[in-house]
C-alpha cells in the first residue's frame, strides 16, 4: 500500500493532482470484499460448530438416537469444508498470504479427517455404529469446541482485517 | 429347583402411566439426580434391627482364611525357570474376596466375569497395574435353575432404576439403599409379604434379594407394542454353486426334522425366500394344494408380490411347508444361474419382516455379484502369508451395515450362514449380522460329498440353531456403581445410547464384553456392583426381564489388584480390543499392542514388588499364564502373520473372538490337550454309574507328544485325535475299530461305538467334555503321516514356527522389552 502511496505522491508532486491508479483501487476493494465475505461465512461456520456441539451433547445424554443424529450431521460436513476451502481460494486470489497461512492447518486437518473417514456410501464422517464409543464421542466433542474457538478467533480477525482494509 | 412365585393380585396395576415411546424410557435411565446422596449420607447405614446377608461391611471381607488365598495368588513365579506352568486341571475362576454370605449369592462366573476381581479404588491405581478393566457377560445362557418372579411391582431404585438385588442394604423395615447410586428408596407394601415363606415383614428374604440371577415377568409398562410372535424367515441361495455344494438337502432335511421344535407358540410364523439372479417368494396359503412360487425379476427395486401368505402361520400351513421343504432341493437341480443377488433378497426380506420383526436366516454360498450390495473379490492369494499388514479386514461397502441398522430398528435379527469355497468377502457380509445382533456361521469348502466333516457339522449346528431358545425385540442395559462407567462395548448388537444395547434377537450362545473406566474415586465404598438387565420377549410372547448382579470388593493396594486378576477374562478382553484395533488401525499395531500389554503389566509388577530378582521373568502366580495366553492369541488365525491364512477364515476367526462366550474363546485360543491312550481310573470321576477318567492337561508343545500315544486336542469348534505311528494296537483296535495303524483311513470323523472297556472309557471322557457345550465340535482323527496333521500342529502354540516365536523365545523377548 505504502509503495503505491509514495508513487502516488511522486506523481502528485509532479502534477499536484491526487491520482489513484486503477489497479490499486481494484486490489483494495477485492481484499475488503474478501474479508467481508469471510466474515459472513465464518458466522455460518460458527453456527455449524455450535450445532455439532449440541448434537454430540444430545447423543451423550441419550436424548437422541445415533442413527437419526448421524443422518442430520453427515450432510453438514461437506458444506462446512467447502465453505472453508472457498475462502482459502479467495484469499489466495486476493494475495492475502498471512490470512491464507493461518487457515492452512485447518485445511490440512479437514483433508486428513475426510480421507480417514469410515467406509460410507454417502457424504459424511459419522458412523452410527461407532459414534457411541466413548473415545470417539469425546474426540468429536473436543473437535467441536476447538473449531468453535478457532472460528470465533477468525471471525474477529476478519473483522479487524475488514475494518483495516476499509479504512485504508 | 425353579421358583415360581404367584402373588394373589390383580393382573395389572391399572395405572395412568403414559405409554412409553422409546426403549430407553421403558427400560429406565441412568442417574437423574445426584444431589440426594449428600443429603442422605447422615443416615446411619447399619441401624437395621434385622441381621441379614445384605449387611455390607468391609470388616466381614477381611477374614483370616482369605489372606491365604491372596498369598497364594501373589506368590512370585519365575517363568524362565518354571517349565510346567499349566495346571493339570482347569483352574476355577478366581473367587472374589468377599464374606461367605455374599459369596454364596454372588452371580455365577459363567454368566458374569470381571477381569479384575478386586476393583482398584481410583483410575490412577488401575493405570499403575496396566491391566484392562472390563466385564465379560453371557446373559442369556441356558440355565438349569432360574427363579422367575411374577410380581405386581418390580422394585427399582427411583433415581438410577436399578433392580433390587442381593447387595442392597435395608436400613429398616421400610427403606432400602441402592448399592449403585446410594439413594434411599421406600419398600412398597406388596414387597413386605414374602410368598415363599408366607411371612410378612421380611423383605430381605424375598427371592429377588436372595438370588443374583432372577427373571421378572414384565408388565405392559415394559412394552412398546404387544409382544411379537416368533417369526422365522429363511433366505436361501439357489444358484448353481449352491446346488452343487448340496447344502439345500441338508438344510431341508434338518428343518423338516425340527419343525415341531422351533421355539414358539400358536402364533409362530414361517416364510421362505430363495434367490439366484432373481428373487423368489412362496405363497403358502392354507387352502392351496401345493406351494406357489412367485418370481420377482426386477432386482433394482424389489417389491413384495402379495401382502399376506408369504409369512404364514406355522400350525395352519404345516403341510404346505413340509411339501415345500421336500420339493425345494429338487426344484433347482438343473439350474444354470451362476449369479447371486443377495442384496435385493435381503431388501425383500426386510420389507417382508418390517411389520413384525423376527429372525432372518440367510444361507449364502458365493460372492454376491448382482444388484445392490454387490461385492468384488478383494483377496490377493499371494499375500496370504504376508508378514506385513493384512488388508481388507473391514467392509468394502456400507450397504450391509445400513441394512443391519434398518433391521435392528424394526427388531429383525439376521443370521448368516456362509458355505462357500471361494473368497466371499465375509468382512462386508458379516456386518449384516454384527449390528442386528445375529450370528455368523462359516463352513469353508463346504460340499456334501467331498467334505463330509463340514456337512455333518452343518447338520449338527442347524439342529442346535433351530431349537435353541430365542428372545425377540430385546434391549440390555449394564449399570455400575457410581464412579465406574462403561466406555466401549464388544459383541453383536447396536449401541443405542451410552449404556443401552439394542438386540433384535438374543440367543444363548453369544457373549459380550465391555470395557470400563473409573471416573470418580471409589474410596468411600468397599463394594462395587454391576447389574446387567436384559428385557426381551420370549418365543411364547411373554415379556421378561433377566437380571444378573455381580458384586466385587474395592481395594486400594496394587498388590491386591494383581492378586485378584482373572487371567482368562483379561485374555478375552485383550482379544476383543486387539481385533478392534486391527480393523481400525492395522494388524501389526494390534499385535504390538498385545505384546506391550504383557510387557507393561510385568514391568508394573516388578516396579511394585519388593523381591527383585534381576534375572528371570517374575510374575505373580495369578498372572503366570499371561504370556502363554497372549502368545496363543498371537498365533490365532485372526491375528497371525507369516502363515498362509485365507482372508475369510481370518475374518471369521475375528467374528468368533468377538461374539463367543469366554470358555469357548479360551478353548479356541489355547486348546486343551490330553493323552487318551493310557487313561487310568486314578482320580476319575464317578457319575451316573459311569467312570470318567481325568487325564491331566498337557502343554501345547510337540515335546509332550509321543509316537507311542494318541492325543486328543479340544479346540472348541473342532476336536482332533492324533494317533502316533507306533501307537499301541490295543488302542487302535478297541477304540477306533481298525486292526492296525496302517489300516486307519485318513478321513475318519467319529469314534465308533464298540463294546470294549477302552472304547467306553474314551467315549465317556469325550461326552463329559462335550456335556455343557451347545454346539458340538467337528471331529477329526489324524494320522501322523498325513498332510492333515498341519491343522493339528498349528495349535501347538508353544512351539517355534518359521514366522513366530516359541514360548521360551517369547519370554526372552518380553524380558528384553522390559529392560528397555
Amino acid at each position: 500500500m505504502r509503495l503505491f502511496q509514495s508513487r502516488d505522491l511522486q506523481l502528485s508532486q509532479q502534477s499536484s493532482v491526487w491520482i489513484i491508479p486503477h489497479e490499486r483501487k481494484m486490489a483494495f476493494t477485492f481484499a475488503a470484499f474478501c474479508y467481508m465475505l469471510a466474515l459472513l461465512l465464518t458466522a455460518a461456520l460458527i453456527f455449524f460448530a455450535i450445532w455439532h456441539i449440541i448434537a454430540f451433547d444430545e447423543l451423550k445424554t441419550d436424548y437422541k438416537n445415533p442413527i437419526d443424529q448421524c443422518n442430520t450431521l453427515n450432510p453438514l460436513v461437506l458444506p462446512e469444508y467447502l465453505i472453508h476451502v472457498f475462502f482459502c481460494v479467495m484469499f489466495l486470489c486476493a494475495t492475502e498470504w498471512l490470512t491464507l497461512g493461518l487457515n492452512m492447518p485447518l485445511l490440512a486437518y479437514h483433508i486428513w479427517r475426510y480421507m480417514s473417514r469410515p467406509v460410507m456410501s454417502g457424504p459424511g464422517l459419522y458412523d452410527p455404529t461407532t459414534i457411541m464409543n466413548a473415545d470417539i464421542l469425546a474426540y468429536c466433542q473436543k473437535e467441536g469446541w476447538c473449531k468453535l474457538a478457532f472460528y470465533l478467533l477468525s471471525f474477529f480477525y476478519y473483522l479487524y482485517g475488514y475494518v483495516e482494509f476499509k479504512n485504508k | 429347583f425353579s421358583l415360581y412365585v404367584i402373588l394373589h393380585s390383580s393382573t395389572t396395576t391399572g395405572s395412568a402411566s403414559p405409554v412409553p415411546n422409546s426403549y430407553e424410557s421403558v427400560e429406565g435411565g441412568g442417574y437423574s439426580g445426584t444431589s440426594l446422596q449428600a443429603s442422605l449420607r447422615h443416615l446411619h447405614p447399619y441401624s437395621q434391627p434385622f441381621p441379614s446377608l445384605s449387611e455390607l461391611s468391609s470388616a466381614l471381607g477381611g477374614l483370616g482364611g482369605v489372606s491365604e488365598l491372596e498369598a497364594e495368588t501373589l506368590r512370585p513365579v519365575n517363568l524362565l525357570q518354571e517349565r510346567n506352568i499349566l495346571p493339570p486341571k482347569h483352574a476355577p475362576p478366581p473367587e472374589p474376596n468377599l464374606s461367605n454370605d455374599l459369596r454364596k449369592v454372588n452371580c455365577s462366573p459363567d454368566t458374569f466375569r470381571c477381569t479384575l476381581t478386586n476393583i482398584p479404588q481410583t483410575q490412577a491405581l488401575l493405570n499403575k497395574a496396566r491391566l484392562p478393566l472390563g466385564l465379560l457377560l453371557h446373559p442369556f445362557r441356558d440355565l438349569t435353575q432360574l427363579p422367575v418372579i411374577t410380581s405386581n411391582t418390580i422394585v427399582r431404585c427411583r433415581s438410577c432404576r436399578t433392580y433390587i438385588n442381593p447387595f442392597v442394604s435395608f436400613l429398616d423395615q421400610r427403606r432400602w439403599k441402592c448399592n449403585l447410586c446410594y439413594r434411599v428408596n421406600d419398600v412398597p407394601d406388596e414387597f413386605m409379604y414374602n410368598p415363599v415363606t408366607r411371612s410378612y415383614g421380611e423383605p430381605h428374604k424375598r427371592p429377588e434379594v436372595q438370588n443374583s440371577t432372577v427373571e421378572f415377568i414384565a408388565s405392559s409398562d415394559y412394552m412398546l407394542r404387544p409382544p411379537q410372535p416368533a417369526v422365522y424367515l429363511f433366505v436361501l441361495d439357489v444358484s448353481h454353486n449352491a446346488v452343487e455344494s448340496g447344502y439345500l438337502n441338508v438344510f431341508c432335511q434338518s428343518l423338516l426334522d425340527n419343525l415341531e421344535k422351533l421355539p414358539g407358540d400358536t402364533r409362530t410364523r414361517i416364510g421362505f425366500v430363495t434367490f439366484d439372479s432373481t428373487v423368489h417368494f412362496y405363497n403358502l396359503q392354507e387352502g392351496l394344494s401345493q406351494p406357489q412360487m412367485l418370481l420377482v425379476s426386477d432386482i433394482d427395486d424389489v417389491f413384495i408380490p402379495t401382502h399376506d401368505n408369504l409369512l404364514v402361520n406355522l400350525k395352519e400351513s404345516k403341510e404346505l411347508v413340509k411339501d415345500l421343504l421336500n420339493a425345494l432341493p429338487g426344484m433347482f437341480t438343473h439350474t444354470r444361474e451362476t449369479q447371486s443377488a443377495l442384496g435385493p433378497a435381503l431388501q425383500a426380506a426386510y420389507k417382508l419382516m418390517c411389520p413384525t420383526g423376527g429372525r432372518v436366516s440367510v444361507f449364502q454360498t458365493q460372492l454376491p455379484t448382482l444388484g445392490a450390495g454387490l461385492l468384488q473379490s478383494r483377496e490377493d492369494p499371494n499375500l496370504r502369508s504376508s508378514t506385513k499388514n493384512v488388508q481388507h479386514l473391514g467392509p468394502a461397502t456400507d450397504f450391509y451395515k445400513k441394512l443391519a441398522l434398518d433391521c435392528s430398528g424394526q427388531q429383525i435379527g439376521v443370521d448368516l450362514f456362509l458355505l462357500s469355497s471361494q473368497y466371499s468377502d465375509l468382512a462386508s457380509l458379516a456386518c449384516v449380522s454384527k449390528y442386528s445382533a445375529g450370528s455368523v456361521f462359516y463352513y469353508p469348502s463346504f460340499h456334501h460329498v467331498h467334505n463330509t466333516a463340514q456337512s455333518q457339522k452343518f447338520q449338527k449346528d442347524l439342529q442346535r440353531y433351530l431349537t435353541r431358545k430365542i428372545g425377540f425385540e430385546a434391549v440390555m442395559r449394564i449399570r455400575c456403581t457410581k464412579g465406574l462407567s462403561i466406555h466401549t462395548f464388544h459383541g453383536n448388537f447396536f449401541v443405542r445410547s451410552t449404556d443401552l444395547l439394542s438386540l433384535a434377537n438374543v440367543n444363548p450362545d453369544s457373549g459380550f464384553a465391555v470395557q470400563m473406566s473409573i471416573e470418580e474415586s471409589l474410596a468411600d465404598t468397599s463394594l462395587a456392583c454391576f447389574q446387567a438387565a436384559l428385557l426381551y420377549t420370549s418365543s411364547k410372547g411373554k415379556r421378561r426381564i433377566r437380571v444378573h448382579t455381580l458384586c466385587l470388593p474395592v481395594v486400594s493396594q496394587l498388590s491386591e489388584v494383581f492378586a485378584g486378576a482373572d487371567i482368562q477374562a483379561i485374555t478375552c478382553l485383550l482379544a476383543n480390543m486387539a481385533i478392534d484395533r486391527s480393523i481400525s488401525s492395522s494388524l501389526s499395531d494390534a499385535r504390538d499392542a498385545l505384546v506391550n500389554a504383557v510387557v507393561d503389566c510385568l514391568t508394573a509388577y516388578r516396579a511394585n514388588g519388593s523381591n527383585i530378582q534381576p534375572s528371570g521373568l517374575i510374575t505373580p502366580a495369578a498372572l503366570r499364564l499371561f504370556p502363554l495366553y497372549v502368545l496363543a492369541l498371537l498365533k490365532q488365525k485372526a491375528l497371525r502373520t507369516g502363515t498362509s491364512t485365507r482372508l475369510d477364515e481370518r475374518v471369521f476367526s475375528m467374528c468368533e473372538l468377538k461374539s463367543q462366550p469366554l470358555l469357548q474363546i479360551m478353548r479356541m485360543a489355547h486348546p486343551d490337550l490330553y493323552r487318551i491312550d493310557n487313561m487310568t481310573e486314578q482320580a476319575a470321576l464317578h457319575l451316573n454309574d459311569s467312570v470318567i477318567p481325568q487325564p491331566p492337561l498337557l502343554q501345547l508343545t510337540a515335546e509332550k507328544l509321543t509316537r507311542e500315544g494318541a492325543f486328543l486336542m479340544d479346540c472348541g469348534s473342532v476336536m482332533f485325535l492324533w494317533v502316533g505311528k507306533c501307537c499301541n494296537e490295543t488302542f487302535i483296535r478297541d477304540v477306533l475299530g481298525y486292526p492296525n495303524y496302517a489300516s486307519l483311513p485318513s478321513n475318519m470323523t467319529e469314534i465308533p461305538e464298540l463294546q470294549t472297556m477302552y472304547s467306553e472309557r474314551t467315549r465317556a471322557f469325550i461326552s463329559w467334555l462335550l456335556e455343557s457345550r451347545t454346539f458340538h465340535p467337528a471331529f477329526h482323527v489324524i494320522k501322523d503321516d498325513t498332510s492333515a496333521k498341519t491343522s493339528f500342529f498349528q495349535h501347538l502354540v508353544e512351539d517355534r514356527t518359521e514366522s513366530a516365536f516359541s514360548y521360551y523365545e517369547f519370554l526372552l523377548h518380553i524380558q528384553q522389552q522390559m529392560s528397555k
